[in-house]
């Protein structure tokens, strides 16, 4: 997911954290200025960071081909889109800021490695269709999360969810109607979409994380409500809705073991190379240098502009207290 | 020159402006300083092009051979292209991005002022939409020219090298050709150098407030607009641009 691997901090037994929990379990929402666990705010500024940091990171793999893009409408869909996703790191990065912690700390722990960003922006987009593709899996898979997140026990984070899940799910319908386009056009279309598929499928499969079973942070985090479903749960709603929808594109699905399974009422469908995905964590997946490249790059280069805007504001503030 | 000619020249002209530099704004996408000019900037590409849809769709149709704005932006080789030289100018750093900007949105909006009294019904309707979007590009614009200029010592000298360096871009913009006299008298465009006051009062304020001096001289490069002679860089521009629609002829996206 956009946020994933999330470590959890653990809770306490005392009577605030008692009454902490009774709160969540009645379906309160907490706020900023209700007393919290440290636990549990330092696991949402993780949280909310790394999807925070997915969006913005997630900015350039579309960025890639909005100078190439084949019409002006196409063009201007992706701007828009990629217009949403700055948005919602905005968003997501106030949201972070109610728990004590600046834009600022978070963008430098993004920049220095100590805080991650979603797998799935580790890898490269080749082809137009991949346009198509990641609006279609990779916000596809984001919805998934984040529609249940919506109900989240936090506040600010709920809100910002129910802003951000209608933009992605016309970004879903967008990607899909690329991947429409190019499966019923010319053959060299009908084969980039396929080419697509068969990259993004399994890093898409990746962005839920691994099966909880080896995952020791999903359980205080659901307790908390500040995680919803199981890795493994979202996991299989996904292949389940975007299996039917790769056979109406008649493209094929990467997968020689995926079967539909009566008795679970889902598709039995292959795990993806966890190697691999613990590989991209650690800075090995295909594009990792080149985009913490660029955002280091767009930060440092930045720095003289932000330094001239704060020093404007400040020459203004001063003259207008002359003024006075 | 024939009346539709120059009225088709004249569209290609205002199209043409917002498909290049929407095009080269667009080359910022997540590499901005800030995250709120990253939308900003996004925002602004997007206006452009939406801009350019219009434009182009109009000439298309003044044109009669049945071309899109489409076919217009994707098609057509450098020498058919009509901007501006300023809106092919390179990126630069954000400073210089930002002048390019202030300069022709300044313009932008003073030709846009006028052409919504154009004696074309169709020139009036679009001019009147773009305006409330250039009117926001041009406060943005110039707010961030004066917050630089106006900041520290370097983001001062930054900003006078860009405008030292796209100053002599200006003048094309105001220097009327055939097809400017050719629009005025049919009354469907103003006169190019009765903008100009205006435009000289709007950022004589801005550059004066943002501590920038305007370089003491009138010397303008030319052969954007009339396509005789772009830069070396609108090439590149359109290799990008139209590679999708040259690889693969025919295919719908
Ligand atoms: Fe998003
Ligand atoms: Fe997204
Ligand atoms: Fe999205």
């Amino acid at each position: 997911m956009y946020a994933q691997m999330v470590k959890s901090e653990s809770t306490d037994e005392s009577a605030e954290a008692i009454a902490f929990q009774a709160r969540i379990d009645a379906g309160e929402k907490i706020e900023p200025k209700d007393w919290m666990p440290a636990g549990y705010r330092k696991t949402l500024i993780r949280q909310m960071g790394q999807h925070a940091h997915s969006e913005i990171v997630g900015q350039l793999p579309e960025g890639n081909w909005i100078t190439r893009a084949p019409t002006l409408e196409r063009k201007a869909i992706l701007l828009a889109k990629v217009q949403d996703e700055a948005g919602h790191g905005l968003y997501l990065y106030c949201g972070a800021e109610t728990l004590g912690v600046t834009r600022d700390e978070l963008t430098e722990m993004l920049l220095d490695g100590r805080m991650k960003y979603s797998s799935i922006f580790n890898y490269p987009t080749l082809t137009w269709a991949d346009m198509g593709a990641v609006g279609w899996l990779v916000d596809g898979a984001a919805i998934m999360n984040q529609v249940p997140l919506q109900r989240t026990s936090y506040g600010p984070y709920a809100r910002a969810m129910v802003r951000i899940c209608k933009e992605e799910s016309f970004h879903q319908r967008q990607g899909y109607d690329i991947m429409m386009k190019m499966a019923n056009g010319t053959p060299a279309q009908k084969k980039m979409a396929q080419d697509a598929l068969n990259r993004l499928w399994f890093p898409s499969l990746m962005m839920f994380g691994p099966s909880d079973a080896e995952s020791t942070h999903s359980e205080q985090s659901m307790k908390w409500k500040i995680k919803m479903n199981t890795n493994d749960e979202l996991r299989q709603k996904f292949v389940d809705q975007t299996v039917p929808q790769a056979e109406y594109l008649g493209l094929t699905v990467p997968d020689k073991t995926l079967k539909w399974n009566d008795e679970k009422g889902g598709y039995d469908f292959a795990e993806p190379n966890w190697d691999e995905f613990f590989e991209v964590l650690k800075g090995n997946g295909p594009c990792n240098t080149e985009r913490l490249a660029a955002r280091n790059k767009a930060w440092d280069d930045g720095k003289w502009v932000r330094d001239g805007m704060m020093a404007h504001a400040e020459k203004r503030k001063i003259r207008k207290v002359a003024a006075e | 020159m024939t009346d539709t000619t120059a009225y088709f020249e004249f569209l290609c002209r205002m199209g043409d402006n917002t498909l290049v530099l929407g095009h080269r704004v667009s080359e910022w996408c997540g590499h901005a300083p800030i995250l709120e000019e990253d939308i900003a900037l996004a925002n602004t590409a997007l206006d452009m092009i939406g801009q350019t849809q219009m434009w182009l769709g109009l000439a298309g149709e003044v044109e009669g051979e049945g071309r899109s704005a489409d076919d217009i932006a994707m098609l057509r080789d450098a020498w058919d292209f009509r901007n501006c030289l300023l809106c092919e100018q390179p990126n630069g750093d954000f400073g210089q991005t930002m002048m390019r900007q202030f300069l022709f949105d300044a313009w932008h909006l003073a030709m846009l002022t006028e052409l919504q009294n154009s004696s074309e019904q169709r020139v009036a309707e679009i001019a009147a939409k773009a305006i409330k979007e250039v009117q926001y590009h041009v406060e943005r614009s110039g707010d961030t020219v004066i917050a630089l200029g106006d900041g520290t010592a370097q983001s001062h000298e930054r900003m006078q090298k860009a405008l030292n360096l796209l100053w002599p871009y200006v003048g094309e913009l105001f220097t009327p050709d055939a097809v400017d006299t050719a629009m005025a008298e049919a009354g469907i465009a103003p006169d190019l150098t009765k903008l100009r006051v205006g435009f000289d009062t709007h950022i004589g304020q801005v550059l004066s407030e943002a501590t920038l001096a305007i370089p003491d001289s009138n010397f303008a490069h030319q052969g954007g607009k009339s396509g005789f002679q772009h830069s070396e860089h609108l090439g590149h521009i359109l290799t990008q641009m139209q590679w999708l629609q040259r690889a693969y002829p025919g295919a719908s996206w």
